[in-house]
């Protein structure tokens, strides 16, 4: 429809039909205003619940479950939502999942384009952190934000544990027990109870807290999955467990007749 | 060049009346100046070697490196001009990365060689540019095994069991072609990389040079990678001795 306008067809084609006036008349300009900003990425799609992350002593841990939700739907039950950055960064991501697919390829590239030089210099966990946060800020001032959250784990460059929060607005803190989404009302106080005040928690004590976590989250929040990993960074190793899943009790389920 | 000064060397654009385009040749004289550089494919990876002349003494150590990373898993050496050599890894760079955004895959070797050679060539086509003075050989290990291409600055490009390029690439080859480089794994022929770069290096001509060495393989997860310090000096270690070793044989005859 681009050669013809509402308004004025100078050269009608057939020059045979009869004039009509109606056709000549100017309407006025054809370039209607922008009414509105695009509303592209305003709703997450696919998306992930909660990402669990604690720092314990001389590494993080960060546990996320493997299911892919399409709105209430469980749509895909196998997939991971943790990452290796490179030998020193995991991060796990809330939210969407085509957004995460994204900024995944974006980083793996950015790792790729470091390890080339060869100069000895590596991204670590705060320095990916700040540059998420740069990205994701940057995505909402422009009215189209990537629709997650995420959580990031290492260790700083003084070989501390480092775990950092970002969300899709840019919004960012860095804590000893981080929860995104869901599991923020539900496990953040289960971490504190365990955390707060208290001396750096074992690897062993961390791992059984964060499965306890999991499980909790799987009860209470409609979103979370039973089948999770678990991605361990400690000094010069990392860890990514894909094949737990959530016991449970289900003794209280007195009036399922499967259960009975 | 018995064609000089007729005035058909001057433009990449233009054919003499032999048929030949003398700027792609002067550019591949320039690869002949360069340090030697050769890689070899064996049954488990691919390694070069470099012979970097060192033209200055106050040079720092490992400057001006002629042994680029491309990709994870893609190596590229080089021969020639060194600004041009990383004009070119950079634009292998980019195309690894084009590469792994649109097919989410790493990039196959043969296709960066070809889309390397295709930019080389490029170069050979017009007036107001001139062609690359340098020569890349690319190596990878992946699905299909150790793989090793090499392009020149006219753009053709092939793959190779064993390759040399530079100065000494003729005494190189000769070397290569002694080994039986499909039989051999990496550890074995980094040594032998080390060791034919000391006996084609001519003392007389350049005194100082630095041994480059790099490798992708199985046993480095498919990764390209300078070979560690141990193994490095390892391979100088045998190298030398097996220079002596030939020397002194020459002063028992």
């Amino acid at each position: 429809m681009r050669f013809t306008t509402s308004t004025m067809d100078l050269m009608p084609l057939q020059a045979s039909q009869p004039f009509d006036p109606s056709k000549y008349r100017y309407t006025g300009p054809n370039v209607q205003p922008r009414q509105l900003p695009n509303t592209r990425s305003q709703a997450p799609i696919t998306t992930g619940t909660s990402v669990i992350g604690l720092q314990f002593d001389g590494g993080v841990m960060i546990a996320a479950d493997k299911l892919g939700s399409y709105g209430s739907l469980a749509r895909y039950q196998n997939i991971g939502r943790l990452m290796r950055v490179n030998d020193h960064v995991i991060l796990g991501c809330t939210g969407d999942y085509a957004d995460f697919q994204f900024l995944r390829d974006i980083i793996d590239q950015k790792m790729i384009d470091e390890e080339c030089l060869d100069d000895g210099i590596v991204t670590r966990a705060p320095a990916l952190h700040c540059w998420l946060t740069r990205v994701l800020y940057n995505r909402r001032s422009r009215f189209d934000p990537l629709w997650t959250t995420f959580v990031v784990g290492g260790l700083d460059d003084d070989g501390k544990p480092f775990l950092g929060f970002v969300d899709k607005l840019g919004t960012a803190y860095t804590a000893p027990q981080i929860v995104s989404g869901m599991g923020g009302h539900l496990a953040t106080p289960l971490l504190r109870e365990k955390m707060d005040g208290q001396p750096p928690l074992s690897e062993a004590a961390a791992r059984e807290l964060l499965i306890r976590c999991m499980t909790v989250c799987y009860y209470r929040d409609c979103r979370a999955f039973s089948k999770f990993q678990i991605a361990t960074l400690k000094a010069g190793s990392i860890k990514i467990e894909d094949d737990l899943e959530v016991k449970g009790d289900w003794e209280v389920a007195h009036f399922s007749k499967e259960h009975a | 060049m018995s064609s000089i000064g007729t005035g058909y060397d001057l433009s990449a654009s233009q054919f003499s009346p032999d048929g030949r385009v003398f700027q792609v040749e002067y550019a591949q004289k320039a690869v002949e100046n360069s340090g030697t550089v050769i890689g070899l494919r064996g049954k488990d990876g691919v390694v070069f070697a470099v012979e970097k002349i060192i033209t200055s003494k106050l040079f720092e150590q490992s400057t001006n490196k002629r042994i680029f990373t491309v990709d994870r898993h893609v190596g590229l050496a080089v021969a020639g001009l060194i600004a041009d050599a990383r004009a070119l890894a950079e634009t292998a760079r980019t195309e690894a990365s084009n590469y792994r955004a649109d097919y989410s895959a790493p990039i196959p070797v043969r296709h960066l060689a070809d889309r390397l050679g295709m930019y080389l060539h490029a170069y050979t086509l017009y007036s107001f540019v001139r062609p690359f003075g340098c020569s890349v050989m690319m190596a990878a290990y992946g699905e299909d095994g150790p793989e090793l291409f090499m392009a020149d600055p006219s753009g053709v490009h092939f793959g190779y069991y064993g390759c040399s390029i530079g100065k000494a690439r003729q005494s190189a080859k000769t070397e290569i072609e002694k080994l039986k480089t499909s039989e051999l794994t990496c550890a074995e022929l980094i040594k032998e990389a080390a060791k034919i770069i000391y006996v084609i290096h001519d003392e007389v001509k350049d005194k100082e040079f630095e041994l480059e060495l790099s490798w992708v393989g199985e046993h480095t997860g498919g990764r390209h990678q300078l070979v560690p310090k141990d193994v490095h000096e390892a391979a100088e270690r045998y190298a030398k001795a097996a220079l002596e070793e030939d020397s002194d044989s020459d002063e028992a005859m």
